[in-house]
């Protein structure tokens, strides 16, 4: 096995590349994030880990828009985040001034995969560290899509999916919870699922709301509020669970 | 003959343009708008070859929005001034566009501006500022008529007087005018001149 891993242009000889799994490993280690699709809304949250004292946290913004219409959240190195996000900023740009229209959510994370894939198959590189959640509304039928792609670059479309630290945990969660929502409510479910594996409070998660009017990040003091209500919802719900077990 | 002018008055600039595409002796339309929203608040009003007009406004426009996605924050007017003349500068002494440009814009902190670039690459921040034949008689207008921090009415009576020389003196004089300003509330047309209908 320590031969195969050198120069990532290699198959192992049981079929793996294993650079990239590498840097799926990477991408394992990088803070929780998450994504849901809803009617009208789309959510992306990212695990903020405890800020650092001296830093100033404005300065580290985790969920970032490529365009009026989509934002993109990630999961791994932040470093090879940059220059990804960078290259898709420019291809949205260009796409717009060569055919005179906004890009589809689509064609931005195929763009985005398709980079991440030439760095698998090319001498002399690594493949980028990070898998990405991408998210927009279709500037010409309105309708939200939720991507994922991650370093091998395959991407594909979902309704809600979290990547990055704990992700499996996050994504049971959603997969036992999640029904069609929109507005508050896909906020609600966002969060909820990133409560599962983070610290509670505002200051631990950074929210972004993705609209037809386009991207909202939330205050922390408006995330504290939402918090407070799912811990609230929950606490109901602990209180009516063992509310009947007691009258029988 | 293509004709664009523009003046900075109290709070807002203005970027009056001819709204002719002429091939010869041929009048292709008289409703092309030449005065490109560069963003919220920046106005970029573009005379010269066609081709190279087009090209050149839409590239900078689409590099003034990768800035502001890259940079959370839009360029100030007068980057965009030094970020085109830098572009027109590059390209000069091996395939030049043939576009002059006067940019107006509208900042926060230092109010309105106007910029003059030429297709050579001059860059000059102006009050008043204009292009074409009908220069001459705009620029001896504004000379007359101009002076600082005019209301928007003045601004506009200045601009029609400006049009009506170039319509009586000038032996080709365009069909059409349009009128757009920005101010703090950003950038928008603000009206038409018309002698016939498109």
């Amino acid at each position: 096995m320590a031969r195969y891993d050198r120069a990532i242009t290699v198959f192992s000889p049981d079929g793996h590349l294993f650079q990239v799994e590498y840097a799926l490993e990477a991408v394992r280690k990088g803070n929780a994030a998450v994504g849901v699709r809803g009617t009208d809304t789309i959510v992306l949250g990212v695990e903020k880990k405890s800020t650092v004292k001296l830093q100033d946290s404005r300065s580290v913004r985790k969920i970032v828009s490529l365009d009026d219409h989509i934002a993109l959240a990630c999961a791994g190195l932040k470093a090879d985040a940059r220059v990804l996000i960078n290259r898709a900023r420019i291809e949205c740009q260009s796409h717009r001034l060569t055919v005179e229209d906004p890009v589809t959510v689509e064609y931005i994370t195929r763009y985005i995969a398709g980079l991440q894939q030439k760095y698998t198959q090319s001498g002399g590189v690594r493949p980028f560290g990070l898998s990405t959640l991408i998210v927009g509304f279709d500037p010409y039928t309105g309708v939200p899509s939720l991507y994922q792609t991650d370093p091998s670059g395959t991407f594909s479309a979902w309704k809600a999916n979290a990547t990055g630290r704990n992700s499996n945990s996050m994504r049971e969660f959603l997969e036992k919870n999640y029904k069609e929502t929109s507005g508050q409510e896909t906020i609600k479910l966002a969060i909820r699922a990133l409560l599962e594996v983070v610290e509670s409070g505002g200051k631990n998660i950074e929210v972004a709301v993705m609209t037809k009017e386009g991207l909202r990040q939330l205050e922390e003091a408006e995330i504290d509020a939402i918090v407070a209500e799912i811990e609230a919802e929950k606490a109901a719900a602990e209180a009516a669970k063992k509310a009947p077990a007691k009258e029988t | 003959m293509e004709c664009v002018f523009g003046m900075v008055g109290k709070g807002f600039a203005l970027v009056v343009a001819d709204t002719s595409a002429v091939n010869s002796i041929l009048v292709h339309k008289s409703n092309e708008d030449k005065i490109m929203v560069l963003d919220s608040h920046k106005l970029m009003g573009a005379s010269g070859e066609a081709g190279d007009r087009a090209q050149f406004t839409e590239y900078v426009q689409k590099n003034v929005a990768l800035y502001q996605y890259r940079n959370g924050i839009p360029l100030t007017t007068k980057a965009a001034a030094n970020f085109m003349r830098g572009e027109l500068a590059t390209a000069l002494r091996k395939n030049p566009y043939m576009v002059n440009i006067v940019l107006a814009g509208f900042d926060k902190d230092t109010g309105p501006s106007l910029y003059f670039i030429d297709y050579i690459a001059t860059l000059h921040k102006v009050d008043k500022a204009a292009f074409g034949y009908g220069s001459y008689f705009a620029l001896s207008m504004m000379d007359r008529h101009y002076h600082p921090n005019m209301t928007v009415d003045e601004a506009i009576k200045l601009a029609e007087q400006c049009i009506e020389e170039i319509r009586s003196r000038l032996v080709v004089a365009p069909q059409n005018f349009v009128i757009k300003i920005v101010d703090k509330d950003g950038a928008r047309e603000h009206s038409w001149r018309r002698t016939t209908k498109d």
